[in-house]
C-alpha cells in the first residue's frame, strides 16, 4: 500500500512501486484530469505538482512521491494563483481542443506561484516543455501575462474597421470579451 | 438553403453537381456525396432515431429540444475537435432563438446519419472545414423554426399577433400588454402546432450574437480537469487494454509468447487479431508492461523491404510514364513561347499525431454493442462495429466525446474497427488505448505528393502558360470509391490547383495516381487537397516573381487584379506587416503566400531568420483573413493561430519516413513538435465582410508552408522544394559548420562558444 | 651497388624471418592445449551456487556473453552485432547450440581453446574483438560450465553475417602473429599477499569481466596499454572513463556505496547513470551479480594504479551556472544570454534533468557531478543525446529518447554545449562537424 496525498486528501493504492504517477491518478483513483500524451517527458500533458514544482507524473514512479503533496487540475484551483490562472484562460479563450491545457495550466500555475510577474523569457522556460498541437501558444503567453499584470489583456482579434474617435474606446469595444451574460 | 439539401440521392451525387461546382467544394466535400443522406431541419425529426436529451417537451428538428423546465439542449451534428464547431452551431441556434449561449447546454449528437449528415458532405461527419459552410443556413433554420413555434405558441395562449411578440434570452414578452411566459411555458403547446413550410431568418443587422467574439462554449470544463475526453472515460467493469500491430505495414501476426507478459502485476489476458496483439491490463500501466514482455513473432510480408526511397522512386516514375488524368485545360501551354521555368516538389508523408492517442471504449453483448469514443465520423463506427460483430446497426450505440484532436485522424474509424475486434473476444467493456509509438506508427498518413510544375513567361514577367502535373495516391479512392470522378480523377488532388487565384491564358493541370502498396494506409490530415497545391503554387509563383526580377508581393498583386477578395487580403497583411519598409538583417527574409481554400481568402507574411547552420527561427507573422462573415471572430483568429503553427510544425520538422516497411519516427523526440520558444509574433486582421462564411479550421496550416518557405528563400536565396526545412542546404557555408555552435543567432552572425 | 644488395639482402632476412614467425605463430596460435597452465585456484561464481547451470548462468552473466552476442531486441545468444573497428567491421556469431549456424557440434576442447587461445572450431584465429585475451585467463572449469548453460538453451538457427574487413584486415593469419605478440595465454593466478576479496574482484574484473578491454587504451596495434590500465579510453563513439582510484580523473573520491550502486544498478547518487555500453554492461551483467561479488570488484577497483588524465577533464562539482541556477529556471543573468542550446534545453530537456542539475522524477536524469556533462570532448554527451539510453534493471526502467533523428547536427552541438558550459563549468567545443562524424549510421 502506498499513500498519497493527492489535492489535500489523502489516498491509499496497492500498485507496483514503479508504476508512473499518471496511470495510478488516471487508472486507480479516477483522476483523469491529467492527461497521457507521450510517456517519455516531451509533451507535458500529464503534469501535475509536487509540493507545487510541476513534474512530468508520466515518468515519476509512484513511490518516489513520498510524502510530498500531488495537486492535480482537480485541485489546482483551489490555489489563488491556480484560480486564476484558470479564469485568465477562459478570458483569453487560449482553449482549443484542450487536451494539452491541463498540463498547460499546472506549468503556468507553478511559474506563476514561484515567479509573479514572469519576462517572456521566464514563461519560455516554464512553458516549452508543454506541447499544444493545436498551436495555442500565442493566447498561453497572453493569458500568463493577465494574470502576472492583473489587467485584461485584449485578444487580439481585430475586426479590420476604420478607427473610430478615441482609440482607447474603440479597442475597448471591439477587444473586452463580450460576455454571454450581456447578450440579452 | 443549399441546393442539395433535402434531396440526398439527387443532386447530391457526385456526378451531378458540375465540374466546376465539385471542385469549389473540395474533394473532402465530394468525397462524402456519394454517400447520400441529409439532415432535415423543417419537419419533426425526432421520431426517426434516438435523441440525446431524454424526453423534451418541445423537440422541433433534430438540434434543439426545449424542456418544460425551460431548459435548452441543442445537439451538435458536427463534432468539437478543438475546432469550435460546438460554440459556432449553438451561436447560429442561439442566434435565431434569440437565446444567450449561456443558457444552452450542448450534446455530442447520436450516431444518425438521417438526422445528423453534414449535407455539405452527404455523411455524418465532420471535416473539410465544412462546419459554419453549411450550418450557416441549417441551424438557423432549424433555430428560426424553433422560435417561430414558440412564439407562435405563446401568441396563441395570448391570443395576439406573433408579429407583436419579441424574445430575449428565451422569454417572449407582447410589447404591448407587457406580458411575458418563458420558453419552458410553452414548450408543450409549440410541440403541438405544425411546422411551418419556411421560416425567415434574422437580417444580418439584428446579429445579437454572430460576429461576436464570445466564450466557447466548451472550455469551462478543460480548465479544470473536469471535462472527459473518450480517453478519459471509465464504464463500470471495464479493462484497459493496449495494442501493438505488426510494425511493417500489411505484416501480418504468426505467434505471441507471453509466459513473460503473465508475471506482470494487473496482467489479464492477451487477445490477438490478424495483424495486432492486444494486452489487456488492470489499468494501462500493466497492460503496457505486460506489452513489453510479450515476445511477438511477426510475418513481415510483402513489405518488408518497402521505404519512402521506393515510394519517391515509384511516384517519379509514375510521374513520367503514368496516364494523366486531366484536371483543368485552358487555352494550349504547348509551344508558348517565352522565358521557360519548371520545378519538381516532393512533399513526405504525414502523421496527425492528435496530442489525444487513439483510443476506444467496446463493450460487445450478444444483444448489442457500446462504443465510446472520440470520432468524426460516429455512423463509420456503427457501420464497421455491425460488420464485425454481426449485430444489427440498431443495437450499436456510438456515445461520441470530445476529441483531443482530430485534425482528420479521426475521420478513419479504423481504431475502433481493432478495438471491436479485441473487444468480441471478451465479455467486458474494454478499453483499448494506443500508445504514443503506436499512434505515429500506424496513422493514415497524409499522402505523399511528387508535383513537377512548369511556367513560361511572357515579356513582362507574367506567366503565358502553365502546367502543373501532380502525382499522388489517392485518400477518396479508398475513403469514397464512389466519389471518384467517371474520368477517373479525385477532385481532392487537384483542389486549389485547378481553381487558381490567378488567371493565366494557358493552364494545364493533370494528376497521375500511384498509390502505395497494400497496407499503407492514406488519410486526410489538416488542409486536405489544399495544404499539398497551395505549398507547390506558391513557391512556384515565388519561383517566377524571382525569375521575372519582380517583388514576389507586387507581382502577385499584378496578377490578382481580377480577384478583389485575394487582393484585399494581399493589401491588408503587406501594409500590416510593412512588407518592403525598413530594411532587414543578413539571412532574415519575408515570404507571402496568398490563396482562397475552403471558400476563404487569407494572405500570409512570414519573417524568418536562418542562422549560419541553417536553424530556422520564425520572428514574425501577419494574417490577413476574409473568410466571409466571421460568426466567431474569436475562434476565428485562434484557428488562424493554431493552423498556422500546425503547418509550421511540419515545415520545419515532420515528415514520416519508412524502412523495412516501418515507419521510421516513435514519438515526440522524433517526430518532433514546435514549442512555445519557437513560436513568433503572430497577428492575424479579419476582413470585415458580409459574404457568407467560408472555411476557416483548414485555412491557417494551408498558407503555413509557402509563407515560411518563401521567407526562407528570402532569407538565403535557397530554394527548398520539400519538407521537412532541410537545414543542411540553407549552411552558409562549410566554415558555419565548423564553428562552435551555441547560438541560434540573432543577426545571422556565427558566435563563437563562451566559456 | 653495394648499398642496393645491402638493402637487398636485408629485406630478404626480414621477408624470411617474418615468415618463420608467421609459421611460427600460425602453428602456436592453433595449440589450444592447455599451455600447462594450473587452474585458477579461484572460482568465478559464488560457492552457493551448486547447480551446475546456474553457476554456468552466472559466469556467462559476469563474462557478458549476452552483450555482444545479442542485437538489441534480438534472440539472446545469436549473435549478429556489429563492430564497427577502425579497419572494418566485425559482426558477432551465433553461440547457441544450434548445429548448422552455432557451436552445437563444439567439443568441450573446442570450446576452451576458443576462450583460452583465441581458435574456431576449424582452426582459424578469431578477432580479437573477442575478448579471449581476457578469457584465457579463466579455469577451464568456469568456461565449461558457460558452455553447460549455453548448452543448456534452445538452440537457435541464426547464419552468420559476414565481415566486412579491408585487406590487409580480413587475412586471419595475420591475427597469429598478432597472438604471438600480444596473447599470454596464462590462467589467472592468485596474488599472494591480497585479500581473497580482491582476488575474486580481480577475477571477475580481467578474466570475466573484462573491465579493461574498454576501460584501458589501446596501441596501433591494438594491443591493451597495460602501463596505463584502467586509464580510459574511446571506443563505437562512447568514453570508457577512467576508473582507477585517482581522486581528480578517476573515481577516487566515489563512495563505497557510489561504486557499488553504479555498477549494481547503473545509476549512483551525484555520479551519474551508465549509459550506452557501460549501460548494457550492468543490464545484462553487473546487475546479476551477488552484493559480495560487487563488493570484491569495489575492492578491486579501489587498489588499481591511479592514472592520470588530462587537464580539463576533472568532474567539475560546482559548476556556478548550475549552482546559480533553481530546478525550474537558469539564473538571470544565464537567461538573458539565451542561445540555441538553451533554448533546445528548455523544451527536450529541461522537464527531467532540471536547471540545477538534480534530476526530476528518476534520478537517474540528474546531471550534476556527472563524467558526462565533464568531458570537453562530451564524447557520451553527444552519443545519449544522438541516441538516447535505456537502462532495465530488476530495479526498473530508466529512460531517456533519443534526438538523433530530429535534430540537426548543430542542434545536437548547440545543446551539448550547454550541457558542458551549464553542467561541466567547461568551455563550449562542439561543432556541427564534429557531430556529423559522430553519428552513427
Ligand atoms: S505524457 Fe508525460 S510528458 Fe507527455
Ligand atoms: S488545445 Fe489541443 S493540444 Fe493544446
Amino acid at each position: 500500500m502506498i499513500v498519497l496525498n493527492i489535492n489535500g486528501e489523502s489516498r491509499s493504492v496497492d500498485v507496483p512501486d514503479d508504476m508512473p504517477l499518471l496511470w495510478v491518478l488516471r487508472d486507480v483513483i479516477g483522476l483523469t484530469g491529467t492527461k497521457f500524451g507521450c510517456g517519455i517527458a516531451q509533451c507535458g500533458a500529464c503534469t501535475v505538482h509536487l509540493d507545487g514544482a510541476a513534474v512530468r507524473s508520466c515518468v515519476l514512479p509512484v513511490s518516489a512521491v513520498g510524502s510530498k503533496a500531488v495537486t492535480t487540475i482537480e485541485g489546482v484551483g483551489a490555489s489563488a494563483v491556480g484560480k486564476k490562472v484558470q479564469q485568465a484562460w477562459l478570458d483569453i479563450e487560449v482553449v482549443q481542443c484542450g487536451y494539452c491545457q491541463s498540463g498547460q495550466i499546472m506549468s503556468a500555475t507553478a511559474l506563476l506561484a514561484a515567479t509573479p510577474e514572469p519576462s517572456d523569457a521566464e514563461i519560455d522556460v516554464a512553458m516549452s516543455g508543454n506541447i499544444c498541437r493545436c498551436g495555442t501558444y500565442v493566447r498561453i503567453r497572453e493569458a500568463i501575462k493577465q494574470v502576472a499584470t492583473g489587467q485584461k489583456v485584449a485578444p487580439q482579434t481585430i475586426p479590420n474597421v476604420a478607427p473610430t474617435a478615441s482609440p482607447a474606446a474603440a479597442a475597448a469595444a471591439l477587444l473586452s470579451f463580450v460576455r454571454v451574460e450581456d447578450m440579452a | 438553403m443549399n441546393a442539395r439539401f433535402g434531396d440526398p440521392l439527387g443532386e447530391g451525387r457526385p456526378d451531378n453537381p458540375s465540374r466546376r461546382e465539385a471542385l469549389k467544394l473540395g474533394g473532402l466535400v465530394v468525397a462524402f456525396l456519394w454517400l447520400g443522406g441529409g439532415a432535415k431541419v423543417l419537419g419533426r425529426a425526432v421520431a426517426q432515431g434516438p435523441v440525446a436529451a431524454g424526453d423534451p417537451a418541445f423537440a422541433p428538428n433534430a438540434f434543439i429540444r426545449v424542456g418544460a423546465d425551460g431548459s435548452v439542449h441543442l445537439v451538435m451534428p458536427s463534432i468539437e475537435m478543438g475546432q469550435g464547431a460546438y460554440t459556432g452551431q449553438a451561436t447560429l441556434l442561439a442566434e435565431e432563438m434569440d437565446l444567450g449561449l449561456d443558457q444552452i447546454v450542448v450534446e455530442h449528437a447520436p450516431a444518425n446519419r438521417k438526422l445528423y449528415a453534414n449535407p455539405l458532405l452527404g455523411e455524418q461527419a465532420t471535416g473539410g472545414s465544412t462546419t459554419i459552410r453549411y450550418c450557416w443556413t441549417t441551424m438557423r433554420q432549424a433555430g428560426a423554426a424553433a422560435r417561430t413555434l414558440l412564439v407562435n405558441a405563446a401568441a396563441a395562449k395570448w391570443k395576439v399577433d406573433p408579429a407583436q411578440c419579441t424574445v430575449a434570452r428565451g422569454v417572449i414578452r407582447h410589447e404591448a400588454s407587457g406580458r411575458t411566459v418563458g420558453y419552458g411555458e410553452v414548450a408543450n403547446a409549440a410541440a403541438q402546432l405544425p411546422v411551418p413550410e419556411k421560416v425567415q431568418e434574422k437580417d444580418p443587422s439584428a446579429f445579437a450574437l454572430i460576429g461576436k467574439p464570445l466564450r466557447r462554449v466548451d472550455t469551462a470544463g478543460k480548465v479544470d480537469g473536469s471535462l472527459q475526453f473518450g480517453i478519459d472515460l471509465r464504464v463500470p467493469d471495464m479493462k484497459i487494454a493496449t495494442v501493438k500491430a505488426c510494425p511493417t505495414f500489411g505484416g501480418k501476426l504468426v505467434a505471441v509468447d507471453d509466459s513473460r507478459a503473465r508475471q506482470v502485476p494487473g496482467f489479464v489476458a492477451v487477445l490477438k487479431i490478424a495483424d495486432a496483439v492486444a494486452v489487456v491490463g488492470e489499468h494501462f500501466w500493466a497492460a503496457k508492461q505486460a506489452m513489453e514482455a510479450l515476445d511477438i513473432t511477426w510475418d513481415h510480408g510483402p513489405n518488408a523491404h518497402y521505404s519512402t526511397e521506393q515510394l519517391f522512386k515509384d511516384l517519379a516514375e509514375a510521374s513520367k510514364n503514368g496516364t494523366p488524368i486531366p484536371g483543368k485545360a485552358v487555352g494550349n501551354v504547348d509551344g508558348v513561347k517565352g522565358k521557360a521555368l519548371e520545378a519538381t516538389y516532393q512533399l513526405p508523408l504525414l502523421a496527425h499525431a492528435t496530442l489525444e492517442p487513439q483510443n476506444a471504449i467496446v463493450h460487445v453483448r450478444p444483444d448489442g454493442c457500446d462504443i465510446w469514443t472520440g470520432t468524426q465520423v460516429p455512423a463509420r463506427c456503427v457501420d464497421v462495429a455491425a460488420k464485425l460483430t454481426g449485430l444489427k446497426p440498431e443495437t450499436i450505440v456510438v456515445h461520441n466525446q470530445y476529441m483531443g484532436g482530430g485534425f482528420g485522424r479521426r475521420l478513419f474509424e479504423d481504431p475502433v474497427e481493432q478495438a471491436v475486434a479485441f473487444a468480441r473476444q471478451v465479455s467486458y467493456p474494454l478499453k483499448v488505448v494506443w500508445t504514443r509509438e503506436e499512434d505515429i506508427a500506424h496513422d493514415r498518413f497524409r499522402p505523399a505528393y511528387y508535383d513537377r510544375i512548369a511556367a513560361t513567361l511572357g515579356d513582362d514577367g507574367k506567366p503565358l502558360a502553365w502546367t502543373h502535373r501532380i502525382t499522388s495516391g489517392s485518400v477518396l479512392a479508398t475513403f469514397a470509391p464512389g466519389a471518384m470522378a467517371k474520368n477517373g480523377m479525385d477532385s481532392d488532388a487537384i483542389e486549389c490547383a485547378a481553381d487558381l487565384p490567378y488567371e493565366f491564358p494557358n493552364v494545364k493541370v493533370e494528376w497521375v495516381r500511384h498509390d502505395p502498396p497494400d497496407g499503407l494506409h492514406l488519410g486526410w490530415w489538416r488542409g486536405v487537397g489544399p495544404v499539398h497545391n497551395v505549398f507547390v503554387i506558391e513557391s512556384f509563383i515565388d519561383e517566377l516573381a524571382h525569375a521575372a526580377n519582380k517583388d514576389p508581393l507586387a507581382y502577385r498583386r499584378d496578377l490578382l487584379q481580377k480577384n478583389p477578395r485575394a487582393l484585399a487580403v494581399l493589401n491588408l497583411a503587406a501594409e500590416k506587416a510593412g512588407w518592403g519598409k525598413g530594411s532587414l538583417p543578413a539571412r532574415v527574409g519575408r515570404g507571402v503566400a496568398v490563396a482562397a481554400p475552403f471558400g476563404s481568402y487569407l494572405c500570409v507574411i512570414v519573417e524568418a531568420e536562418v542562422s549560419p547552420q541553417g536553424e530556422v527561427k520564425l520572428r514574425r507573422a501577419v494574417a490577413a483573413v476574409d473568410c466571409g462573415v466571421a460568426v466567431n471572430p474569436n475562434t476565428v483568429e485562434a484557428q488562424i493561430q493554431g493552423g498556422l503553427i500546425f503547418g509550421w510544425t511540419t515545415a520545419l520538422y515532420n515528415g514520416i519516413t519508412l524502412k523495412n516497411g516501418t515507419v521510421q519516427q516513435h514519438n515526440f523526440n522524433d517526430y518532433r513538435m514546435m514549442r512555445i520558444n519557437e513560436t513568433p509574433a503572430l497577428e492575424v486582421h479579419l476582413v470585415d465582410s458580409k459574404e457568407t462564411p467560408g472555411g476557416i479550421g483548414e485555412t491557417g496550416t494551408v498558407m503555413a508552408f509557402p509563407a515560411l518557405f518563401n521567407a526562407v528563400f528570402a532569407a538565403t536565396g535557397v530554394r527548398l522544394r520539400s519538407y521537412p526545412i532541410d537545414r543542411a542546404a540553407l549552411v552558409q557555408g562549410a566554415e558555419a559548420l565548423k564553428a562552435v555552435v551555441t547560438q541560434a543567432s540573432d543577426h545571422g552572425q556565427a558566435q563563437e562558444g563562451k566559456v | 651497388m653495394k648499398l642496393v644488395r645491402a638493402v637487398l639482402a636485408l629485406v630478404a632476412i626480414v621477408i624470411v624471418a617474418a615468415v618463420a614467425f608467421t609459421a611460427y605463430a600460425w602453428f602456436i596460435v592453433r595449440d589450444g592445449k592447455e599451455t600447462g597452465a594450473p587452474q585458477p585456484a579461484v572460482a568465478g561464481a559464488p560457492a552457493s551456487i551448486t547447480d551446475p547451470i546456474a553457476r554456468g548462468e552466472y559466469l556467462t552473466r559476469a563474462a557478458d556473453c549476452a552483450a555482444c552476442h545479442t542485437v538489441p531486441g534480438g534472440q539472446p545468444f545469436t549473435g549478429g552485432l556489429a563492430f564497427k573497428m577502425p579497419f572494418g567491421t566485425i559482426y558477432s556469431t551465433n553461440i547457441t547450440a544450434d548445429k548448422e549456424t552455432g557451436i552445437g557440434d563444439w567439443s568441450d576442447d573446442e570450446f576452451v581453446r576458443a576462450l583460452h587461445a583465441g581458435v574456431r572450431k576449424d582452426g582459424q584465429p578469431l578477432y580479437p574483438a573477442f575478448p579471449y585475451t581476457s578469457y584465457t585467463a579463466l579455469s577451464r572449469d568456469d568456461v565449461l560450465a558457460i558452455k553447460a548453460y549455453l548448452f543448456s538453451l534452445p538452440p537457435k538457427h541464426a547464419p552468420a553475417t559476414p565481415n566486412e574487413l579491408s585487406f590487409p584486415f580480413n587475412q586471419r593469419w595475420g591475427l597469429s602473429v598478432w597472438n604471438a605478440l600480444f596473447l599470454k595465454k596464462e590462467r589467472f593466478q592468485p596474488v599472494q599477499g591480497k585479500s581473497e576479496a580482491w582476488n575474486r574482484g580481480a577475477y571477475l574484473a580481467t578474466a570475466l569481466g573484462h573491465c579493461d578491454e574498454c576501460h584501458t587504451p589501446r596501441n596501433a596495434m591494438y594491443a591493451l596499454k597495460s602501463s596505463q590500465a584502467l586509464s580510459g579510453e574511446v571506443l563505437q563513439g562512447w568514453k570508457a572513463y577512467n576508473i582507477t582510484p585517482d581522486k581528480t580523473y578517476g573515481i577516487g573520491n566515489w563512495s563505497e556505496q557510489q561504486l557499488a550502486d553504479y555498477l549494481s544498478k547503473g545509476h549512483a547518487g551525484g555520479r551519474g547513470t551508465a549509459s550506452g555500453p557501460m549501460g548494457e554492461v550492468v543490464q545484462n551483467s553487473l546487475q546479476y551479480l551477488s552484493q559480495e561479488d560487487i563488493a570484491a570488484l569495489v575492492t578491486y577497483l579501489r587498489e588499481a594504479k591511479p592514472q592520470q588524465g588530462s587537464a580539463g577533464t576533472e568532474v567539475n562539482e560546482r559548476p556556478a551556472l548550475a549552482l546559480a541556477s533553481t530546478a525550474n529556471a537558469p539564473g538571470a543573468e544565464e537567461l538573458a544570454q539565451g542561445g540555441l542550446g538553451q533554448h533546445l534545453f528548455q523544451g527536450a530537456c529541461a522537464a527531467c534533468h532540471a536547471w540545477n542539475g538534480q534530476g526530476r522524477q528518476v534520478e537517474a536524469a540528474a546531471l550534476l557531478g556527472t563524467q558526462a556533462a565533464n568531458d570537453p570532448e562530451a564524447h557520451n554527451l553527444t552519443q545519449v543525446i544522438l541516441q538516447g539510453s535505456t537502462l532495465r534493471t530488476m530495479h526498473g526502467e530508466t529512460s531517456m529518447p533519443s534526438f538523433g533523428q530530429a535534430y540537426t547536427d548543430a542542434e545536437v552541438a548547440a545543446l551539448g554545449n550547454f550541457v558542458l558550459v551549464h553542467f561541466g563549468g567547461k568551455p563550449a567545443t562542439l561543432t556541427a562537424d564534429e557531430v556529423a562524424k559522430r553519428r552513427t549510421p
